[in-house]
C-alpha cells in the first residue's frame, strides 16, 4: 500500500483534465437517476411481492444455492474491479486489463446463471404474464441483468482501447467510470439480494 | 382589517348571487344536502381567503406598475441598488402561512367528517353502485333490485354508496348532494350522501374511461321514504329479473337506456364483498373477460336534460 | 398479397376521416415543398453542416424552439378543434373517438413536446452565456437529447396518419390504457413517443447540472449567479430524480401492453392504481419542471425592464429550492377522491397548500422589484407583467383545489381545467414568449417588432381570459373534463360559447407573432450592439448573435448581474481588449441524429408490436454508441487570428 501512495500522491491520471472532471462528475449525476430508477422498480416489487394470483410465490421459485452463487460470482467481480481500479492508479497496463478480465469473466457467470435461472422459472410455468408478482420479479432481476450485460460489452470496448493506446487520461477515465458502474451494480444487486431473495425465502 | 373582511366577504356573495340570477343550475354552489352543505361552506371560506389575496396582489400590482413607470415626471426616487428586506419578506411569508392554516384547519375537519354519516342519528340506505362501460348499475342490496342509469334514492335520509367498478376506472359524482369519489375494478370505495328534499339531480360520471364517456349522465331521483317505497314496489312488481347472463352481457361496452330489474343476482353481493375483503390482499384471479370491441352504437339521439329544468328544489 | 393490403389499409393508415386525408396530403406536400427548396438553393450540405449535425448549445436551442412552435402550432389546432366541438350541445363536428384522441394529443403534446422542449430550447440557448461558458459540459450530449426529444415527438405525431392515435388522456390511466380496454397501437405510440423524449430530457438534465456547477466564469459563485440560470440548475436536479421515476412507469406499462405483464392490469393481481401513483410522482415535480424555468425568465426580464436589482435575491433562491423538495411531496392532491382516508388527504393537502407560500413570496418579491424603479413597457415585460395577477389566479384556484374537501367538487370538472390552464399559459406559455422576445436579437440579430409584439400580447391575453375564466364557473355548474359533447338543457352552452370565442382570439394573437417572425426577419431592427435592452447579465455582454464560441475572453464576475457591473464600473472596454488566445471548441457530429433514427426505427417497431424491428432499431443505437466510444474525438482549435477577425468585423475590438 505505501508504494501505491508515493505513486498517487498527486492528482490520479482520470481527473487530470477538465473533459476527465466532467465526464466523471456527469457519470455521478447519472447514477443518481439510476439510483431512483432502480427505487422504482423495488417499490413496485415490494407491492407486489403477495399478489401471485394463485402462481408461484417466491418461496416455491427460489434456490438457495443458485442465488448463494449468482452473489458470490457478482460480489468477487466488484473486488476484482476494485483491484483493476487499484493498478489503474499505479499506471499498470497488463494489471488493469488481466483484472478486468477476470471482472468480465466472473460477470459472465453471473448473467449466464441468471438467464439459466429465468428459462428455468418459465418452464415452470412462472411467466411474466403469470401473475403480477412475477412481471415485477422480472423486471427488476431482468433490469439489474440487462444492466450488467450493456456493462459486459462496455468494458471489453474500453479493455480494447485501452490495449490499443495504453493507459493516458482518456482510457483512465473510461476505466474509472465503467468501474463506477460495476460498483453501482454490484450495490443494486445486494439489495436484490436482501429485498427479493433473502426476504422471499423468509416471508 | 375586519371591515375589509366584512366587504370582501359581501362582494364574493353578491358576485355569486348575480351569477345564480342567470337562472342556471349551479349544483356545487347550490348545496342540496349536507355533505353537498359542508363543501360549500369549505368552497366560500376559501373563495373569501383568496379573494384576499386576489385583491392585495392586484392593488398593488396596479399601483406600482402605474407609479413607477420609466415615462413619469419624477424619477428622483429611483433606488438600483436596493437589495431586499428582511422585515418585508418576513411579513409575506408569515401572512401566507397564516392563511394557510386558517385554510387547513377546517379542511381537516371536513375531510374527516365526509368520512363519516351525515346524519349519524339516522340510519342509512346502502346503495351498491357499479360503473361500466358506459353505464351505472345500482343495486339495492335492502329491497333487492337494481336500475340502470337512474338513481333513486329516499330524500332525507342518509345514502351509503359502496361503489365498484367493471374494467376501466370511473368517478361518481352528483353536484348538487357532494362531491365525487372513484369506483375501481377489484375495489370498493364508499361514499356518505344525502338529500334534504325530494328533487332530481344530475348524476355525473367524472373520470374518463373511453369512447362513449360523454353519455353516462344519469337522473338522481330523491324522493319521501313513501314515494320510495311505493317506486321499490312498482320496480318489484312490473320490472324483469336481472340474471347473470344478462348482467354479464350489460357490462360489456355499450349505451343502454334506463332500466329497472324487480331483482338482481345474488352472485354481485357476493363480489362486492370479496372486492371489500379483497382491497389489499390482491391474490384475486378473477377470470379474464374479453371486452367486445364496442359494437356501432346508434349515438343519433341527442342528450337532453331539460327535464330536470322544471324540477327546481331551490327557489 | 390481400393480406398486407388489407392490415395496410385496416390498421396500418389511418382511413375513412377527411381530416385525416388532409393531414395526409399536407404531410406529403410539406415535404415535397421542403425537398424542392432544399435542393433548388443547394441548401442540403447547408442544413447538414450547420443544424444537422451542430454540437453548438445556441443552434441547439434554436431548433428546439422551432420544434416546440411547430408543436404549439399542432396542439393549438387541437385545442381549437375541441372548442369547436363544445360550442353548443350535441355537435357532431367531431365524434366521440376523434374527441378523444384529440384531446389526448392536445394535452401530451402541449406538455411534453411543448412547454418543456421551449423552455430547455430558451435555457440551450442563454444559460451557457449567462455563466460565460463556452458551451455546455457535453455538447455531444446535448445534440443526442435534442434528437431524441425531435424524433419522440414525430413518433407521437406519426399516430395521427399511421395506425392511430392515442385516446386514453395525456394521464394514460390504467386499466383503460390497458391492452384488454384499449387494443390498438395508438398507447403504443403514446409509451414510446414519451419514452423516448423522456431519455433526452434526463440526458439534458445531468448535462445542466454539471453545466452549471462546474463550468461558471471565474468570480461567479452560486450566489451570484443569473435567476434564470438559479431555476435551470434546481429544475434540472428535479429533472434528474423525477424522470426516471416517469422512464420506469413507461417501461412498465409497456411491458404490460407488449409481453403481457401485470403491473397495471385489472387482473391477475394488478394494481391500477399504481400507475396513477407513478404517474404523478413524475407528474408534479413535471409541472414544477415547467413552471420554475418560467419564474427564472421572468425574474431577470422584470429585473432587465425595471432596470434595478432583483428583490431579495437569496429568498427568490431558498423559496425555488423549498418549492422543488414540496414538488415531490404533494402527488397524490391528484387523486384525493381515490378514498385514501382523511388522513392521506389531509397531509397531502396541507403539503400542497404550502407550496403556495414560497410561490407568494416570489410574487411579492418581483412586485418589490418594480418598486421605485423605471419600468420600460416593451413587449417581453409586457409578458412578464401580464403573469403576476393572471398567474396569481391559477394560483389561489390551485389552493382551493388543495382543500381536499372540497376538490370532491372541483375534481376533474371545468374548474380543475381553468386552475391548470391558469398556470400553465400565464406561467409556461408567457414566459416562453417573453423570452422568446428577449432572447430573440441574441438567437438572430435583430429584434423582434414592438408594435406587432403588443397586438400578439393584448389579444392573446384578452383572449386567455375570455377562454379560461368561464370555464371556472361551467366546473361548479358540473361540468366534467374530457366530455366530448353535454346534454342540453343545462344551461352551458352560453359560458361555453364565450370559451370558444377566446380561444380564437389566442389562435388570432399566435397568428399575428408568426407573422411577426418573417416581418420582423425582412424590416426588424438589427441589434449592433448585443445589448439591445440594457442588459445585466452576460449573455448580453457579447455580441448579437453570439460567436460560435460565445466569448472571446471569458469574463471575470465580481457581483451579482455580472454584465451590469462591468459596465458600471467601466470594464468593458478594458476586458474586450485582453489578449485573445486560441479557443478550443468540440467538432460537430451526424452520429447524434443517426443515432435517434435508430432511436426512432426501435420505437416505430415496439409501437407496432414488431419486436424484431425493435431489434434492429436498438442494435443500431448500440453500434453508434461503440463507433463514438472508439473514435478519437478531442475537438478542434479556433486560431486566435480567426477570433480576432470575428471581434474586429462585430466592432468590438479595433
Ligand atoms: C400554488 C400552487 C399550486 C397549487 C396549490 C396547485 C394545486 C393543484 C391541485 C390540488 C391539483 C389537482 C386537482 C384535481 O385533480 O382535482 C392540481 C392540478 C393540476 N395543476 Fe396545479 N397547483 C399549483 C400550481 C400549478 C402550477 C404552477 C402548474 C403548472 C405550471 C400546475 C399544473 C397543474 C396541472 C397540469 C394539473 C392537472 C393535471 C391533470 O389532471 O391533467 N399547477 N393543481
Ligand atoms: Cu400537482
Amino acid at each position: 500500500m505505501s508504494q501505491s501512495h508515493s505513486l498517487n500522491n498527486q492528482t490520479p491520471l482520470e481527473y487530470s483534465t477538465e473533459d476527465g472532471r466532467l465526464k466523471i462528475f456527469g457519470f455521478w449525476v447519472f447514477l443518481g437517476a439510476e439510483i431512483i430508477l432502480f427505487s422504482c422498480l423495488f417499490a413496485s416489487y415490494m407491492v407486489y411481492l403477495h399478489r401471485t394470483a394463485g402462481g408461484p410465490t417466491p418461496d416455491d421459485l427460489f434456490n438457495v444455492k443458485e442465488f448463494m452463487t449468482e452473489t458470490f460470482l457478482l460480489l468477487t467481480s466488484s473486488f476484482t474491479c476494485g483491484l483493476a481500479t487499484h493498478e489503474l492508479r499505479r499506471h499498470n497496463k497488463t494489471g488493469v486489463i488481466i483484472w478486468f478480465i477476470i471482472t468480465l469473466i466472473l460477470g459472465l457467470g453471473f448473467v449466464g446463471m441468471e438467464a439459466h435461472e429465468f428459462v428455468d422459472y418459465v418452464g415452470e410455468g412462472a411467466k411474466m404474464s403469470t401473475s403480477a408478482f412475477l412481471t415485477g420479479f422480472f423486471t427488476l432481476v431482468g433490469t439489474h441483468g440487462c444492466h450488467v450485460s450493456l456493462g459486459i460489452l462496455w468494458i471489453i470496448g474500453i479493455l480494447i482501447q485501452t490495449a490499443r493506446t495504453g493507459i493516458n487520461p482518456v482510457t483512465a477515465r473510461k476505466l474509472f467510470i465503467v468501474g463506477l458502474y460495476w460498483h453501482f451494480l454490484d450495490v443494486v444487486w445486494v439489495f436484490i439480494f436482501t429485498v427479493v431473495y433473502l426476504t422471499g425465502m423468509v416471508l | 382589517m375586519k371591515h375589509m373582511k366584512t366587504s370582501i366577504k359581501l362582494i364574493v356573495l353578491s358576485v355569486i348571487f348575480l351569477l345564480l340570477l342567470t337562472g342556471c343550475d349551479v349544483p356545487v354552489l347550490q348545496p342540496q344536502g349536507p355533505v353537498a352543505e359542508q363543501q360549500y361552506h369549505l368552497i366560500l371560506w376559501s373563495i373569501f381567503l383568496m379573494l384576499f389575496v386576489i385583491v392585495v396582489v392586484f392593488v398593488l400590482f396596479g399601483v406600482i406598475v402605474f407609479k413607477y413607470r420609466a415615462s413619469r415626471k419624477n424619477t428622483d426616487d429611483y433606488d438600483p441598488e436596493k437589495e431586499g428586506s428582511r422585515k418585508l419578506e418576513f411579513t409575506w411569508t408569515i401572512i401566507p402561512i397564516i392563511i394557510v392554516i386558517m385554510l387547513a384547519i377546517p379542511m381537516t375537519i371536513t375531510t374527516y367528517d365526509l368520512e363519516k354519516n351525515p346524519s349519524p342519528e339516522k340510519k342509512p340506505y346502502v346503495v351498491n353502485v357499479t360503473s361500466a362501460q358506459w353505464k351505472w348499475l345500482f343495486s339495492y342490496p335492502e329491497d333487492g333490485i337494481e336500475s340502470v342509469n337512474v338513481l333513486h334514492v329516499p330524500a332525507d335520509r342518509p345514502v351509503k354508496f359502496v361503489m365498484t367498478s367493471e374494467g376501466a376506472m370511473n368517478s361518481f359524482w352528483i353536484p348538487a348532494l357532494g362531491g365525487q369519489k372513484y369506483t375501481m375494478n377489484n375495489m370498493t370505495t364508499k361514499l356518505y350522501l344525502e338529500a334534504d328534499k325530494p328533487g332530481t339531480y344530475l348524476g355525473k360520471a367524472a373520470n374518463f374511461n373511453g369512447k362513449y364517456f360523454a353519455h353516462m349522465n344519469f337522473n338522481v331521483i330523491a324522493q319521501d321514504q313513501k314515494d320510495f317505497n311505493n317506486w321499490v314496489k312498482k320496480v318489484k312488481s312490473t320490472s324483469p329479473k336481472l340474471t347473470m347472463d344478462q348482467y354479464n352481457q350489460l357490462i360489456k361496452p355499450s349505451v343502454v337506456k334506463v332500466k329497472t330489474y324487480s331483482s338482481y343476482p345474488k352472485e354481485l353481493d357476493e363480489k362486492m364483498k370479496k372486492n371489500m375483503d379483497m382491497m389489499n390482499m390482491g391474490n384475486s384471479k378473477s377470470k379474464e373477460k374479453d371486452q367486445d370491441k364496442d359494437k356501432d352504437m346508434d349515438m343519433s339521439k341527442d342528450m337532453d336534460m331539460s327535464g330536470m329544468k322544471g324540477d327546481k328544489s331551490h327557489e | 398479397m390481400s393480406n398486407i393490403k388489407d392490415f395496410l389499409l385496416n390498421d396500418f393508415f389511418v382511413t375513412g376521416e377527411p381530416m385525416i386525408y388532409m393531414a395526409d396530403v399536407s404531410i406529403v406536400l410539406v415535404t415535397i415543398a421542403i425537398f424542392v427548396v432544399l435542393t433548388y438553393f443547394k441548401k442540403w450540405k447547408w442544413l447538414w453542416k450547420e443544424w444537422l449535425t451542430t454540437v453548438d448549445h445556441k443552434k441547439i436551442g434554436i431548433m428546439y424552439i422551432l420544434a416546440a412552435l411547430a408543436m404549439l402550432f399542432r396542439g393549438g389546432i387541437d385545442a381549437l378543434l375541441m372548442r369547436v366541438q363544445l360550442t353548443a350541445p350535441n355537435l357532431k363536428f367531431l365524434d366521440a373517438q376523434h374527441y378523444n384522441e384529440i384531446f389526448t394529443t392536445h394535452g401530451t403534446i402541449m406538455i411534453l413536446f411543448m412547454a418543456m422542449p421551449f423552455l430547455i430550447g430558451l435555457i440551450n440557448v442563454a444559460m451557457p452565456l449567462q455563466i460565460g461558458a463556452r458551451d455546455v459540459a457535453f455538447p455531444y450530449l446535448n445534440a443526442i437529447s435534442f434528437w431524441l426529444f425531435f424524433v419522440g415527438a414525430m413518433l407521437f405525431n406519426l399516430s395521427f396518419v399511421i395506425g392511430g392515435s392515442p385516446d386514453a388522456g395525456w394521464t394514460s390511466y390504467t386499466p383503460l390504457a390497458e391492452k384488454a380496454l384499449d387494443p390498438g397501437v395508438g398507447e403504443n405510440y403514446y409509451l414510446l413517443g414519451l419514452q423516448l423524449a423522456g431519455i433526452g430530457t434526463l440526458a439534458s438534465g445531468v448535462n445542466f447540472v454539471v453545466t452549471i456547477l462546474k463550468m461558471r466564469a471565474p468570480g461567479m459563485t452560486l450566489m451570484r449567479m443569473p435567476m434564470f440560470t438559479w431555476s435551470t440548475l434546481i429544475t434540472s436536479v428535479i429533472i434528474v430524480f423525477a424522470f426516471p421515476v416517469l422512464t420506469v412507469a413507461l417501461a412498465m406499462l409497456t411491458i404490460d401492453r407488449l409481453f403481457g405483464g401485470h403491473f397495471f392490469t385489472a387482473t391477475a393481481g394488478g394494481m391500477p392504481m399504481m400507475w396513477t401513483n407513478l404517474f404523478w410522482i413524475w407528474g408534479h415535480p413535471e409541472v414544477y419542471i415547467v413552471i420554475l424555468p418560467a419564474f427564472g425568465i421572468f425574474s431577470d426580464i422584470i429585473s432587465t425592464f425595471a432596470g434595478k436589482k432583483l428583490f431579495g435575491y437569496h429568498v427568490m433562491v431558498y423559496s425555488m429550492v423549498a418549492i422543488s423538495v414540496l414538488s415531490f411531496l404533494v402527488w397524490t392532491h391528484h387523486f384525493f377522491t381515490m378514498g385514501s382516508g382523511a388522513a392521506v388527504n389531509s397531509v397531502f393537502g396541507i403539503s400542497t397548500m404550502a407550496i403556495s407560500v414560497p410561490t407568494g413570496v416570489k410574487i411579492f418579491n418581483w412586485l418589490l422589484t418594480m418598486h421605485r424603479s423605471k419600468i420600460r413597457f416593451t413587449v417581453a415585460n409586457l409578458w412578464s407583467l401580464a403573469f403576476i395577477p393572471n398567474f396569481v389566479i391559477g394560483g389561489v384556484t390551485g389552493v382551493m383545489l388543495a382543500v381536499a374537501a372540497a376538490d370532491y367538487q372541483y375534481h376533474n370538472s371545468y374548474f380543475l381545467i381553468a386552475h391548470f390552464h391558469n398556470v400553465l399559459i400565464a406561467g409556461t406559455v408567457f414566459a416562453c414568449f417573453a423570452g422568446l422576445t428577449y432572447w430573440w436579437p441574441k438567437m438572430f440579430g435583430h429584434v423582434l417588432n414592438e408594435r406587432l409584439g403588443k397586438w400578439t400580447f393584448w389579444i392573446f391575453v384578452i383572449g386567455y381570459n375570455v377562454c379560461f375564466l368561464p370555464q371556472y364557473w361551467l366546473g361548479f355548474m358540473g361540468m366534467t373534463r374530457r366530455t366530448y359533447t353535454y346534454p342540453s338543457g343545462l344551461g352551458w352552452m352560453p359560458l361555453n360559447v364565450i370559451s370558444t370565442v377566446g380561444g380564437f382570439l389566442m389562435g388570432i394573437g399566435f397568428m399575428i407573432m408568426v407573422y411577426n417572425v418573417y416581418y420582423s426577419a425582412r424590416y426588424g431592427k438589427r441589434d449592433t450592439t448585443g445589448d439591445p435592452w440594457n442588459g445585466r447579465t452576460l449573455e448580453w455582454a457579447t455580441t448579437s448573435p453570439a460567436a460560435e464560441y460565445n466569448f472571446a475572453n471569458v469574463p471575470e464576475v465580481r457581483d451579482q448581474d455580472a454584465f451590469w457591473e462591468m459596465k458600471k464600473s467601466n470594464r468593458v472596454k478594458e476586458w474586450l481588449n485582453q489578449p485573445i488566445k486560441d479557443i478550443h471548441m468540440p467538432n460537430n457530429s451526424g452520429r447524434p441524429i443517426i443515432m435517434a433514427f435508430f432511436f426512432f426505427v426501435a420505437g416505430f417497431g415496439l409501437t407496432f408490436e414488431w419486436i424484431w424491428v425493435g431489434a434492429i432499431g436498438l442494435f443500431g443505437v448500440l453500434i453508434t454508441m461503440v463507433l463514438r466510444s472508439f473514435e478519437n474525438d478531442t475537438g478542434h482549435h479556433i486560431h486566435k487570428e480567426e477570433v480576432e477577425r470575428t471581434e474586429r468585423e462585430a466592432g468590438r475590438i479595433s
